[in-house]
């Protein structure tokens, strides 16, 4: 009995194994299928620009009012933190370096995978449902080219997009915080950060982050809702795969990044 | 929704998204100051700046009075001619002296000025021939070790 119990052991982490690396051969090869399909993307605007208004506009807010709670906290605790050793002054560098290298991209990929990614796979996943997508594919039409591709490439457009706002919002609040509210001098506070910050290391490394994490992040939406199990149940599952997976690929994608972009710059 | 609102949303949503990338842009290269009030300009030589900054503040009595504009080096001289910004509302003595200073041990580096008693005031382009160096540590450091050997053989 025991050794029965330990074979079905044995055999389930196998089956999971096989399952887990066959769907990542399928994503792998879904991912291609939509980089191979994506010029009807660009070929019909319209239909992208209805993923950028549903994944990019519609985030907006939410966006710009968690950027400014971020720098306003930021504001009050870097200046805390710093005024311990004297060094008050250098809010602005240090609000800045943070938001503009993490925050900004991380935060707002966090945010965006949870606001447009769940749109989207929940959206993808009930098509699949419904049968919509066998009845595009009846009439001739490619799912991939007419749903999938839209939807992926709104996503990357819209993330360095929100990321950008993200941050300036932050610098934005940590300026209210920091110079209306607790008196740090107006022109340290931008002379730091502009010292400080270069265009060529920092912003566009940034950018390059939140690009990165709008290819994951939509990718891993519009897989899980084109693999989505074809019920209730299945599409809720897919739901949550696309939030939990996408902060978690955020999170590791933002280390390895991290490592190569700055492990030369520490002294800087 | 139709297509045109949806347009709308869209160009306003990239318009704002490429403004705050230029504006993360811009806020690293020189931002134009946006301050409206009338300033003239001063000109300090020092030997040694130390870690003074572009926009650094010019103070007197600790009130701000202006910033730095530009640090260059004179070829001839070997000395750093530093412009200040000086708001208009302040005016200071021929025999002003300007010092670099520092808020702190860690704290940011700015030029302090204390007013003389000349009855003729520095005007636009005019120049502040007292001046005092930048404080360096090491040399400071280095120095006290010297002293402190040569008493020693003395004895």
């Amino acid at each position: 009995m025991p050794a029965s119990t330990l074979a079905r052991g044995v055999r389930r982490i196998g089956a999971g194994t096989i399952r887990a690396v066959s769907r990542a051969g399928f994503a792998t090869r879904f991912f291609l299928l939509v980089l191979r399909h994506s010029p009807s993307a660009f070929h019909r605007l319209q239909l992208t620009a209805r993923e950028i208004y549903f994944a990019g506009v519609l985030s907006l807010v939410v966006i710009m009012v968690s950027g400014l709670f971020v720098g306003m906290v930021l504001g009050l605790q870097g200046y805390d933190a710093l005024n311990k050793y004297g060094a008050g002054d250098s809010l602005g560098i240090f609000v800045g370096l943070s938001l503009v290298r993490e925050l900004g991209p991380v935060v707002a990929g966090l945010l965006f995978a949870s606001r447009a990614g769940s749109a989207i796979t929940a959206e993808i996943g009930l098509m699949k449902t419904t049968e919509q997508l066998s009845a595009m594919e009846m009439m001739a039409v490619d799912p991939l080219a007419r749903i999938v591709a839209p939807r992926f490439w709104g996503g990357v457009i819209s993330m360095p997009l929100l990321a950008a706002l993200f941050s300036v919002m932050g610098v934005f609040g940590a300026y209210l915080v920091g110079v209306r509210l607790i008196g740090v001098d107006n022109g340290t506070f931008w002379g730091n950060m502009q010292a400080g910050i270069g265009f060529w290391p920092d912003v566009t490394n940034g950018i390059i982050k939140s690009l990165v994490f709008g290819i994951a992040v939509s990718l891993i939406a519009v897989f899980e809702g084109y693999d989505a199990n074809p019920t209730a149940e299945g599409v809720s599952a897919a739901t949550t795969r696309t939030v939990v997976g996408g902060s978690l690929a955020i999170l590791a994608l933002d280390f390895v990044l991290t490592v190569f972009m700055f492990r030369g710059l520490g002294s800087g | 929704m139709n297509k045109a609102t949806i347009d709308l949303w869209v160009g306003i949503f990239v318009t704002i998204g490429l403004g705050a990338i230029v504006f993360l842009a811009l806020k690293v290269g020189n931002l134009t100051s946006i301050e409206t009030k009338p300033t003239y300009r001063l000109d300090a030589s020092f030997d040694n700046i130390g870690g003074l900054k572009l926009r650094a503040p010019v103070k007197a009595a600790g009130v701000i009075v202006g910033r730095v504009e530009s640090v260059k080096l004179d070829n001839k001289t070997y000395e750093a001619v530093v412009s200040l910004r000086m708001d208009n509302g302040y005016q200071f003595s021929k025999d002003t002296i300007a010092s670099i200073l520092t808020s702190g041990l860690l704290g940011e580096v700015y030029i302090g000025l204390e007013a003389g008693g000349d009855p003729v005031m520095l005007a636009d382009g005019g120049r502040i021939s007292k001046t005092q160096s930048a404080v360096v540590l090491e040399k400071l450091i280095g120095q006290f070790l010297f002293d402190k050997a040569s008493s020693g053989s003395a004895k």
